[in-house]
């Protein structure tokens, strides 16, 4: 009798668990089902560095339209395979936060809708806008602009440099551990170093003239070969080291190990006892050195079912200078606003990245950059620390990436 | 034992038990019942099945007479059925579809994200303000032209001037012939809003008012239009007409296609795929040999540790054994994936524990050498799986018959011979199972690998983003683009999966039939 009771006490906790699963989705399918007038709730994703500049703003918007927000926080980094999953399933969000070089997969695969910025679209730094748009179409509201730099210890080295080796001749004067710090790691890391590949003339992808990008490789060639010898060379000379990883580099900067680290804002609360110099990479090749663009956004999914609300949110109340104020006090990168960012590069660290970042290109967001990613950083490591021929690896690693690619 | 049968199942008479059984029931019912409901109003079919299949089943088998071994498995069933059997199911089903990357949802879906797409704002034309207008039930746009003028017009009518508007701050308010919506009234339809296309003048080409915000209009053309007689979509520009293939793409004549595809059954491609990929069937080999060297070499390095140590401290002459106990085990309360990331520290090249202070500033290249990466991983395997054995080898010599042992020493056996014809024998009977599942957990070790290496180095004479490293799972997860480094193809991952759970399951059966022997020692 009693193990009679016990199983179904266990069968009753199983079906009651197997409830509670399905009661849970339920909520959320009702939610983004038929919307009713002042009933109208919008869901929102972010991240947690977003969170609190995005209620403030949804708490205007609740009061100006009776809409209810939900703003929902999320891991940065599930932001994007749950949107890409989810959104299909019909129980996404209307809006979530993300970085423009997802827009080529999220295009592909139809989860995202275009927003139709109207004449707000010239109150944005151009380069902003470019990076989320695909085809023509805009896809996303750009709020925060990020890229990297020449972050300089004013007191080991007083002048920026001009070229690379005025700035390893300046490091080595400093008498500091490091000329100059750069992240390398033994994967790699081809987004800092695509600024000096780009001083050898070697971009990644062909532009159109409209400044996007097109699916043909272009970081092989003579540029390319150049800049892989010239890494080897670095490499050998001890300026460059795959031992350097970003923590290593972040931390011996910190520690005023070196005058010079080429990184982003990202950084800038590690170094807040060090007087700063925000300067651009310095050209090792001749031409200018051109970091990638990160452009951060709001995307709304295609299957929103509150899609007027998402865009009256988006373009009336996330793109003012308020909104675009606190995003950027949240996360510290200038704004896409351009009012927005004047008021921030009062700041004058502010400034010096959003200077560097005008010269900047945006960061591919081709589906096809991530077999680029594959192959790009491994290589350069390889060159660096000495184990491959340069030349060799290099036009090696362009038929790699053009074979994966197809 | 005394009870009478009856009585003992608790299902006849209104004894206690009997109640309670019943109020236990019908929680369970009503519970059930709710999710079937709630199933209903979400529309998920498969679930509500499933729910109601359950609560008959769960219903029959505690009331009928003939269900007595159900009433006790029937719990565990059901958790089999939701845990294992639908996730291995799905697995496999999914590994028959081409989802991925361009493949990501259903067909209507994609056919909406194709014309979203390519619906496009005229270059040049005004952004004008818009107020969303009602003729009866029919949702109309009133706009005002550039020039002032206020115009209005619905789906099936063309924007036409209306005189006598009322503009209040640039926008519509009030307009003869129409009712102007209020903003909660326009949110309640928001979707026929979003979707409402208000011809600009009655030729199709010269596009249409579309608003996204029911605050400012612009005029869109489509470029891409789809007729749903005959399935197809048109480029209106170039007139070319693209039909649905089997791969779930839209496709042209000549064999363009429209980027935006659906999920469609493939039928064995992904099999084919995962082996007819010439560029893979050379680290495939390789990482093959590797993923059974790395399974086989920690079973056995980290029992043989662990069954030395278990020996060592079950010797009662040693003093403090129970601290010695305590250390051991540490490494086993420290998460896998945590110290995986702390090894990869602590053997970094230059500035890593283990060579700048153990090896005194020697630069050995720990995790990037061929070689020497595939002896990282394997002692850091070592170092985590050895107290797991440690303990089960500690439970099972505890647990030996000593009367057996005694037997063995008066029959003049001497301490070795002992050992190996009686502890190893008994040991094995005990453990022999536990090192098969040890073999299938490492076989698809993950974590240790990715946090480890990342399956680096990398091989130097394939053209794949694989490595020295790298087990049969860690090359799933970037094969199938998992990782970002290539187009997301879940179908091809999940034919993966499945060829990995094959190997490991015929290994497993394999080697517990031959398990079977041991126990006949005992």
């Amino acid at each position: 009798m009693r193990r009679s009771i016990l199983t179904a006490a266990a069968l009753t906790a199983t079906l009651a668990l197997a409830a509670c699963s399905s009661g849970a989705e339920e909520p959320a399918g009702e939610e983004s089902a038929a919307p009713n007038g002042e009933g109208s709730t919008l869901t929102v994703w972010v991240d947690e560095t977003r969170q609190a500049a995005v209620e403030d703003a949804a708490a205007g918007f609740e009061e100006a339209t009776g809409a209810k927000v939900e703003v929902v926080l999320k891991n940065f980094e599930d932001i994007r395979p749950d949107f890409l999953a989810q959104v299909p399933t019909g129980k996404g969000p209307d809006i979530t936060v993300g970085a423009h070089d997802w827009l080529g997969e999220l295009t592909t695969n139809g989860v995202v809708a275009p927003i139709e910025l109207g004449d707000t679209a010239d109150a944005f730094e151009p380069v902003s806008v470019a990076a989320f748009t695909q085809d023509g179409q805009v896809y996303g509201l750009p709020y925060a602009v990020e890229n990297i730099a020449l972050i300089r210890n004013t007191e080991l080295a007083s002048e920026a440099p001009a070229t690379w080796d005025d700035a390893i001749a300046a490091g080595k004067e400093a008498g500091t551990k490091y000329p100059l710090l750069i992240q390398t790691s033994t994967e790699g890391d081809p987004y800092t170093f695509y600024p000096l590949q780009t001083s050898f003339g070697a971009p990644v992808f062909e532009q159109n003239e409209d400044g996007s990008y097109k699916p043909e490789l272009a970081l092989g060639g003579e540029g390319g070969t150049a800049f892989a010898e010239w890494l080897a060379e670095q490499g050998e000379a001890g300026n460059l080291s795959t031992d350097v990883t970003y923590d290593i580099a972040v931390a011996a900067f910190a520690k005023g190990e070196s005058p010079f680290i080429v990184g982003g804002p990202w950084m800038l609360e590690q170094f807040a006892d060090l007087d700063l110099a925000i300067d651009p990479v310095p050209s090792a090749g001749g031409e200018p050195a051109q970091p990638f663009v990160g452009v951060a956004g709001f995307y709304v999914s295609a299957q929103s079912e509150n899609a007027l609300l998402a865009n009256d949110f988006l373009v009336n109340y996330m793109a003012t200078p308020e909104a675009q104020l606190a995003l950027y006090e949240a996360g510290d990168r200038p704004p896409a606003l351009i009012e927005a960012a004047d008021t921030a590069s009062e700041d004058p660290i502010t400034a010096g990245f959003r200077e560097v970042g005008a010269d900047a290109v945006p960061m591919p967001s081709l589906p096809e950059m991530g077999a680029v990613w594959a192959y790009w950083g491994v290589t350069e490591a390889g060159i660096v620390s000495g184990k491959s021929d340069p030349a060799k690896a290099w036009d090696k690693m362009v038929a790699d990436i053009q074979g994966e690619i197809g | 034992m005394s009870l009478p049968a009856t009585r003992g199942s608790g299902r006849t008479g209104w004894s206690p038990g009997f109640l309670v059984k019943l109020v236990l029931i019908a929680l369970v019912d009503a519970l059930g019942v709710y999710a079937v409901l709630a199933a209903w109003g979400a529309g998920s079919w498969g679930i509500l099945a499933a729910m109601v299949a359950l609560l008959l089943v769960a219903n029959w088998a505690y009331f009928s007479k003939r269900a007595l071994p159900l009433k006790y498995i029937l719990p565990g069933l059901a958790f089999l059925l939701v845990y294992q059997v639908y996730v291995v199911a799905y697995t496999g089903y999914v590994a028959f579809t081409n989802y991925g990357d361009g493949h990501n949802s259903t067909k209507e879906q994609a056919i909406e994200a194709l014309l979203v797409q390519n619906e496009r704002r005229v270059e040049g034309s005004p952004s004008s303000p818009l107020t969303v207008v009602a003729d009866g039930d029919t949702l109309g746009f009133a706009i005002i032209s550039p020039d002032g003028v206020v115009e209005a017009g619905t789906a099936d009518q063309p924007l036409e001037t209306v005189d006598g508007a009322t503009v209040e701050a640039g926008r519509v308010t009030a307009l003869p012939g129409y009712d102007v919506l209020e903003y909660a009234a326009v949110l309640e339809r928001q979707q026929e809003v979003t979707e409402l296309r208000v011809p600009v003048s009655s030729d199709p080409n010269e596009g249409s008012i579309r608003t996204q915000d029911a605050r400012t209009g612009y005029v869109f053309t489509s470029t891409l239009e789809y007729d749903p007689a005959s399935d197809t979509m048109t480029d209106t520009t170039t007139g070319v007409t693209y039909s649905p293939n089997d791969d779930g793409q839209f496709e042209a004549a000549d064999g363009t296609t429209l980027p935006v595809g659906w999920r469609v059954l493939v039928g064995l491609d992904n099999f084919v795929t995962a082996f007819g990929d010439d560029r893979y069937a050379g680290p495939f080999g390789k990482i093959l040999v590797w993923t059974f060297a790395f399974a086989v070499i920690s079973v056995a390095s980290t029992f043989l540790l662990g069954l030395f140590l278990a020996i060592a401290f079950n010797d009662t002459r040693l003093r403090g054994r129970r601290v010695y106990r305590t250390l051991v085990i540490l490494p086993y309360a420290i998460p896998g994936f945590l110290a995986a990331l702390l090894w990869s520290g602590l053997l970094n090249r230059s500035y890593g524990f283990v060579n700048e202070v153990l090896l005194g500033g020697a630069q050995i290249p720990w995790l990037t050498d061929p070689v020497l990466a595939k002896l990282a991983v394997l002692g850091v395997n070592l170092w985590l799986g050895f107290p797991y054995m440690f303990l089960i080898c500690t439970g099972a010599l505890q647990s030996l018959p000593t009367d057996v042992l005694e037997a063995a020493k008066i029959d003049g056996a001497g301490r070795w011979r002992t050992w190996r014809s009686i502890t190893l024998p008994l040991l094995l009977v005990a453990t022999a199972p536990l090192l098969i599942s040890s073999f299938a957990f490492n076989f698809n070790n993950f974590t240790l690998i990715y946090m480890l290496t990342g399956g680096g180095p990398r091989f130097d004479d394939a053209s794949v983003p694989l490595g020295h490293t790298d087990i049969l799972i860690s090359m799933v997860y970037s094969v199938s683009g998992l990782d970002g480094t290539a187009a997301k193809d879940y179908g091809l991952a999940s034919a993966l999966s499945i060829v990995i759970f094959v190997v490991v399951a015929t290994i497993s059966a394999l080697a517990f039939r031959r398990t079977r022997s041991l126990e006949e020692i005992a």
